[in-house]
């Protein structure tokens, strides 16, 4: 199942951490949301868990998952939206993992597109190419795919921002749609009123984790302050982490 | 009369079905290159790669005089060496790939130089810079069938791949290993191509017959297969109208060729279907929904 261990994570960019020494445990099946202020770490930790940024230290195992087996939302997708490509064919790219290369696309495979593409209510939208579409369709047409691709962990990064509340409440539908189902769902979020209302986990980040738990006994004003303090800019004569001398002497 | 013009040279000289056969089929394997290229934002990318190729030209020469094969060879070697070279740092490090590019085709260009300078030989590099296609014998047309045909079925392997890795290049990345080689296999077909082309059309015209045929099929079409098909059938009847000119005037052929496709490119701006500059100014009444 997909769970997702921590082992002393610390991910970051150029030596400069932007998670530092993080552990815990994702259990199978779990939604969780990860909230903290902007440079808090959050898109970073989702590229770890996704495997498109290696750790500086530390490890991320997901329990033996293939990476195929893990769906990701990027928060600010690098799609060009110019490319003549249909909202069919764009959606039908979540197969990845059932047709790989030259795998064709039948008639049940037709049928699974063609429903993703209605469950985020965007029928008739099937030979849109993705240029025309506006912000939320764009968003829903992502969801689409991500619906697609059948994954056991799915990793959403802000994935409501911008959007307005009648697509969000229908997107935040599928992600406990997925939670239903027995997926692993992990959520950077803004919305504290959304984690509150529907997300039974939280991990409160700030480079370093403040707290992780139940999101009713984590998600306190105090939490939150300490966390709204934490210092953004990286310290270019920073010395090397100290945590890890302390380690290594007791070694 | 008109068939005089427009069929009787081919039907009595040979070098002229030559011609048309080879023109068909760097058609057929370069617009679908040309077309991806301008998609991924790499048009320019295909002419830098040209520059690219000339000294490896230029050296194969130099090793074994004006052989087709040494020259060809020569021309791959560079151009593979250049372009997986530029692939290579800019997958591995931040730097663009166009400014990766770059570097490496300049100094390509200066080894080049610099070793055909050493050599102290006065060659005429004529040939290579402009091509002629007119002296198309049948093993060189040979050497472009082949590489037309490996092209193509080359791009089917790596089509989904590349499609995808255009689109969304880190979706993919989070599902596949194949973007990567995909991507070079890309680059090396570009350079396959430039080579074919530069027998015919030169080295500096050959990204001609892939980028402008390209040009012309965006402002048709908004799907990609039918941009794909539009390209390769700008590209061949400019390659056929582009003989005939060439045969009835004293224009080379390599040139007449890309002025004929320039001149599809200007009517599609100005007439396309797709964002043309008639359709912008008299784009009819807005719609109901």
């Amino acid at each position: 199942m997909a769970a997702v261990h921590f082992h002393n994570v610390t991910l970051g960019y150029d030596r400069h951490p932007a998670v530092h020494h993080l552990n815990g445990v994702v259990a199978p099946g779990a939604l969780v949301a990860v909230v903290g202020p902007n440079g808090a770490g959050k898109s970073t930790l989702l590229r770890g868990i996704v495997g498109i940024l290696r750790p500086l230290d530390g490890s991320i195992h997901l329990g033996g998952l293939d990476s195929r087996d893990v769906a990701y939302l990027p928060q600010s997708a690098e799609i060009d939206r110019s490319f003549p490509i249909s909202v069919f064919d764009f959606v039908a790219t979540g197969l990845w993992r059932a047709t790989g290369l030259f795998g064709g696309i039948g008639k049940s495979a037709r049928d699974k597109i063609l429903h993703a593409i209605a469950s985020v209510g965007l029928n008739g939208f099937e030979n849109r190419p993705i240029g025309t579409l506006s912000g939320g369709q764009m968003q829903r047409v992502l969801f689409a795919r991500v619906l697609l691709q059948d994954a056991s962990l799915i990793v959403l990064d802000e994935p409501f921002n911008a959007i307005d509340s009648k697509t969000t409440i229908d997107l935040l539908a599928l992600v406990k749609h997925w939670h239903g189902e027995g997926r692993t769902v992990l959520a950077a979020l803004h919305d504290m009123e959304m984690v509150r209302n529907h997300f039974s986990e939280t991990l409160v980040l700030a480079r370093g984790p403040v707290a992780w738990g139940p999101t009713a006994e984590v998600l306190t004003p105090e939490n939150l302050m300490v966390a709204m303090r934490m210092c953004e800019a990286f310290d270019d004569s920073a010395e090397a982490c100290a945590a890890d001398d302390a380690r290594s002497r007791a070694a | 009369m008109v068939y005089d013009a427009l069929i009787g040279p081919f039907t009595e000289f040979e070098f002229m079905r030559r011609a048309l056969a080879a023109v068909i089929a760097l058609s057929l394997a370069g617009a679908p290159i040309g077309v991806f290229l301008m998609l991924r934002r790499m048009s320019l990318v295909g002419d830098a790669m040209a520059h690219a190729i000339l000294p490896g030209a230029a050296v194969g020469f130099l090793l074994s005089g004006l052989n087709l094969f040494a020259m060809t060879a020569g021309g791959l070697i560079a151009g593979f060496a250049v372009a997986i070279l530029a692939g290579l740092v800019a997958r591995s490090t931040g730097l663009k790939e166009d400014a990766s590019l770059a570097t490496f085709y300049l100094a390509s260009l200066a080894l080049g130089v610099t070793i055909v300078s050493i050599k102290g030989t006065n060659i005429d590099l004529l040939h290579v810079l402009f091509g002629n296609i007119l002296a198309m014998d049948d093993q060189t047309l040979l050497v472009v069938a082949f590489n037309a045909t490996i092209t193509l079925l080359v791009l089917a392997v790596i089509y989904r791949p590349l499609v995808i890795e255009s689109v969304d290049p880190l979706f993919l990345r989070t599902v596949s290993r194949a973007g990567g080689p995909a991507h070079l296999a890309f680059l090396a077909l570009v350079v396959i191509n430039l080579v074919n082309g530069f027998q015919s059309l030169g080295t500096l015209l050959a990204v001609g017959l892939m980028i402008l045929p390209a040009g012309i099929a965006r402002f048709w079409s908004r799907d990609l297969t039918a941009m794909i098909c539009i390209a390769v059938v700008a590209a061949a009847v400019s390659g056929y109208a582009g003989l005939v000119l060439s045969f009835q005037t004293r224009v080379p052929s390599g040139p007449a060729i890309i002025l004929v496709a320039s001149v599809l490119y200007i009517v599609s701006v100005l007439f396309g279907r797709v964002g043309g500059i008639l359709r912008q100014l008299f784009p009819g009444r807005h719609l109901e929904a």
